[in-house]
């Protein structure tokens, strides 16, 4: 299922009547584009079906007490000769209005308890707790996701797409509505089996980040320091969109998430191919590599990586953000630059790259920016140059 | 001026100071000091108004096309703390200046000079918040609540923002003790605790969440402050500390917070609602009691703002029964307030106008505040537009609407002059039809999945994003309208002179003293009458 549903088509003049009718009403929200998505799990049904209980319990309240209120705004004015009555209070009628309230609340509290516990605390229909197939580490970044297949030994990072990272700049000319998937697509998708029940243990690296993807029904903070816990267990294959939800800094409307759910066959034959990759991986950090090899893979690496804060230009947006351009570290000698690159900097928004990128990567990203714009150290580092600074 | 209602005063020896430094800045008279909140809300209003109409247009269409997303997120975060501590906390407490000596006979507040002091304070606190636009790396980016560690990669903007909340802290509990101190001990004989206004009562109230929630704030951001330059770790898990500490001091300010922006308003709407009914204020001792409680119960729901953090089972239906109790007291005050217009002879003056859709509109953001409290469905809801939606469905046309229908309501007192009806009617369908076209479509978005805070999103949420900054801009212009009535009838352009009672149901003995209000008021102590007031008159 497609989230980039377009209402394009939807008339302006249709759009303003919905929203009327939701006005005087509130029955549009029955309508998918409006309203809260049923989802593709247990949690994300019992949300909305919560929400849809509670939003009519509202409305019918709304409907008597506006009702009631707009009712003595037509008949007692004084325009029409009334007199005003001087009553001002009933015992009766005040608790009447304040037991009400209290057993629609008591109401309320059943189903939302039983969510909450069925949510936090699963369990079969024995009662007993449910075991989890499969874990998957989350790991937020300033501002891109790295997943861990933690049985599997699989990991890789998860950005936004470079259309969209293009599109998305000031001035690049480019209508967003040409760009599939807008803001919604990343260049590696979390890919997952279908009707399997998984843990997802969330943290970050730097700052706090919020992990959700609306199908699923929930969404749980990241936080650098502390492990959260969520699970899930999606029962529909398809692609799930979702974002970043916790103000995370400048770029935190752009880490989208997006979640490929797949049958358990097709999971087993991705995990083979992922496995191989990095066989494929681990080759090319013990091979030495051509300079003109680690400039164009480096040239790759940037833009995806660094080029968010440092800029394609290599121009940076300093103070926060320094140019790499005449950078006195990336023209200063080599290791220097692999430990920044490779151990991060304290106190700043510069990550520890070691623990994200390959050695190969992180080599080439080096020569790139090492040789790019107006740098002129001329010299190339290469995969084990990195491996001996991280073992250092 | 007419003495007719005023009794053996005699009000001829105005002495106001003269010349702008004695008069203003050196002045202990509660009215210029209520005066002086008052248009520095209003500055603050239009200014934090500005910021709010930059980030409508650059969500005015998919794509970046105004502003950097960092310069968006300084955008956000100021928009959010001059609101709410430049413009609506500076307004009620230029109500409770002016009003609240008057409606209890008292001659002034009880420590005029600590009231000029907490005055004088703001616009210096301010102006260093605001000049941090000017330095390098810009102002604070990382949202009203600050939450560490993302607040403390901004740089030295983080010290100035943290001691303009420390002067602004200084301030409000300097205004809050003195209005406790007024209340208590500047009543007029036979003016008993369960006489006063109803606006009186609710800024009591206030009073006593401001002083006990402000040093907690400040308490925080001086956490945040020595996590930033003097190395210690409170916030910090690498040394031993924790960044959601943070979230639970934050909001345990904050959510007391929001009932100090919202409690005087439930007592301007408790004083506009009965004189334009004509009719006593229904269950006066409820209304009493229900602030009360939700005063108490402000102290324990805060961590409703934080669900989706990872907390236990027990915490997460703790603070969603808790929540949920708070939907009690609220709904007795809608109640009453309906029940005061039953049966009574009403007309549609702008204040009336104002209060009335304060009532609709401030329970539409009620609802939505049940909603959140589901915890379930608060892991759909939560950091989403239908937050947004929310809070300014209950600060817009919650606060807002309460202090704009409060000035409509008093301003012919303060000034003398009855403001043009048909300005006021136009300035509020034009408020009330744009505010809604504003923030109602913030609910779908929310819904179909848009996070708050981002400079650009989607192309599915497109066509709302739209609506709703169309509706803003209107919204803008419409209180641009709203200064230049404002600005009229302080001029006495175009306006008539206002009556001692200017309203026909007005009770209450702000309305026994002429208009304007004469510089110095009740300085031989107010004769209070059970038939002047507006809630005792009919035992």
């Amino acid at each position: 299922m497609n989230k980039q549903k377009s209402y394009s088509s939807s008339s302006l003049k249709k759009l303003l009547w919905v929203a009327l009718g939701v006005l005087v009403s509130g029955s549009a929200f029955a309508k998918s584009s409006l309203n809260m998505t049923q989802g593709v799990t247990e949690f994300s049904k019992i949300a909305y079906d919560l929400h849809m209980i509670v939003l009519w319990i509202c409305v019918v309240i709304g409907v008597l007490v506006f009702g009631a209120m707009i009712y003595s705004m037509f008949a007692h004015r004084k325009s029409k000769g009334v007199t005003a009555a001087q009553f001002s209070h009933s015992t009766t009628a005040e608790i009447i209005w304040t037991v009400i309230p209290i057993v629609i609340l008591i109401i309320i509290a059943f189903p939302s308890t039983t969510a909450l516990i069925k949510m936090e605390a699963p369990t079969d229909a024995d009662g007993k707790s449910i075991t989890m197939d499969m874990t998957i580490k989350v790991t937020g970044f300033q501002w891109k996701w790295k997943y861990d297949y933690l049985d599997e030994g699989i990991s890789f990072l998860s950005t936004l797409k470079s259309d969209s990272n293009i599109a998305r700049q000031i001035g690049s000319g480019i209508n967003p509505t040409t760009v599939e998937n807008y803001l919604l697509d990343v260049d590696h998708p979390l890919v997952i089996p279908v009707d399997t029940n998984i843990r997802i243990l969330l943290t970050a690296n730097d700052v706090i980040h919020s992990w959700w993807v609306p199908e699923f029904g929930w969404k749980r903070d990241a936080i650098p320091g502390f492990v959260n816990e969520a699970w899930t267990n999606v029962k529909k294959v398809g692609t799930y969109r979702g974002q970043c939800a916790e103000l995370c800094g400048k770029d935190h409307g752009f880490m989208p998430i997006v979640v490929n759910v797949v049958s358990k066959a097709d999971y087993a034959n991705w995990v083979k191919s992922q496995k191989g990759e990095q066989e494929v991986a681990e080759v090319k950090n013990n091979t030495q590599w051509s300079k003109a090899e680690l400039m164009s893979k480096g040239e790759e690496v940037y833009n995806s990586q660094c080029a968010t804060c440092h800029q394609a230009t290599g121009k940076g947006m300093p103070p926060a953000f320094p140019a790499l351009d005449g950078s006195a570290v990336v023209n200063g000698p080599l290791d220097e630059q692999i430990k920044t690159v490779v151990f991060g900097r304290a106190g700043t928004a510069m990550t520890a790259f070691g623990s994200i990128l390959s050695e190969s990567d992180i080599a080439a990203a080096i020569t790139y920016t090492r040789n790019a714009w107006g740098n002129t150290a001329k010299d190339a580092a290469q995969p084990k140059d990195v491996k001996k600074i991280k073992n250092s | 001026m007419s003495h007719a209602d005023t009794h053996s005063h005699d009000y001829d020896h105005d002495h106001k100071p003269k010349g702008f430094v004695k008069r203003w800045l050196m002045t202990t008279n509660h009215k210029d000091i209520g005066t002086l909140y008052l248009i520095f809300s209003l500055a603050m209003f239009i200014f934090g108004g500005a910021l709010a109409m930059i980030i409508r247009l650059e969500l005015f269409q998919p794509g970046l096309q105004f502003v950097q997303p960092d310069f968006f997120n300084q955008l956000t975060t100021m928009h959010a703390l001059i609101m709410v501590f430049g413009a609506v906390m500076p307004a009620f407490v230029g109500f409770a200046n002016w009003m609240i000596p008057i409606m209890i006979g008292a001659p002034d507040m009880a420590l005029p000079r600590m009231n000029n002091w907490s005055f004088w304070i703001l616009p210096f606190a301010f102006t260093m918040l605001a000049s941090t636009f000017l330095m390098d790396g810009g102002a604070p980016a990382a949202g009203w609540t600050l939450y560490p560690p993302l607040v403390l990669q901004g740089g030295h903007n983080l010290a100035f923002a943290v001691f303009a909340i420390h002067m602004l802290g200084i301030s409000s509990i300097m205004g809050a003790i003195n209005v406790i101190a007024t209340i208590m001990n500047m009543r007029a004989p036979n003016m008993g605790y369960l006489k006063m206004p109803l606006f009186v009562w609710t800024w009591l109230i206030t009073a006593f969440l401001l002083i006990a929630v402000m040093p907690v704030f400040a308490g925080a951001v001086t956490m945040l402050l020595t996590d930033h330059y003097f190395g210690t770790s409170f916030f910090d898990a690498a040394g031993g500390g924790d960044p959601v500490l943070f979230q639970h001091i934050f909001w345990f300010f904050g959510h007391p917070e929001v009932y100090i922006m919202i409690l005087p308003s439930f007592g301007i709407i408790s004083e506009i609602i009965p004189t334009f009914a004509r009719k006593p204020l229904f269950g006066y001792v409820s209304m009493v009691y229900a602030t009360a409680g939700i005063a108490f119960l402000s102290f324990i729901v805060w961590a409703h703002h934080m669900f989706s953090v990872g907390m236990p089972l027990g915490g997460e239906l703790f603070f969603m029964y808790a929540t949920f109790l708070i939907s009690i007291p609220t709904g007795v005050k809608v109640f009453n307030w309906v029940s005061t217009m039953w049966k009574g002879a009403m007309t549609f003056e702008t204040p009336m106008l104002f209060a009335i859709a304060f009532i609709i509109l401030f329970t539409i953001g009620g609802f939505s505040g049940l909603m959140l409290a589901i915890a379930p469905a608060d892991f759909q809801y939560h950091d989403t537009y239908f937050v947004v939606a929310h809070f300014h469905y209950v600060l817009v046309t919650g606060a807002v609407f309460a202090i704009v229908g409060g000035v409509y309501y008093w301003i012919p007192k303060w000034t003398g002059n009855m403001y043009s009806e048909r300005l006021g009617k136009i300035h509020f369908w034009w408020s009330t039809i744009s505010v809604n076209v504003l923030f109602f479509p913030q609910h779908f978005l929310g819904l179909a999945g848009m996070p708050r805070r981002i400079p650009d999103y989607s192309t599915q949420f497109a066509e709302f994003n739209m609506w709703s900054s169309i509706g803003g801009f209107a919204f803008g212009l419409a209180q641009i309208f709203f200064c230049i009535i404002v600005w009229r009838t302080i001029k006495g352009k175009g306006t008539t002179k206002a009556t001692s009672r200017v309203w026909e149901g007005a009770k209450g003995l702000e309305w026994f003293i002429p208009s304007p209000a004469p510089h110095h008021t009740f300085q031989d102590g107010a004769p209070v009458n059970d038939g002047h007031l507006a809630h005792v008159s009919s035992h």
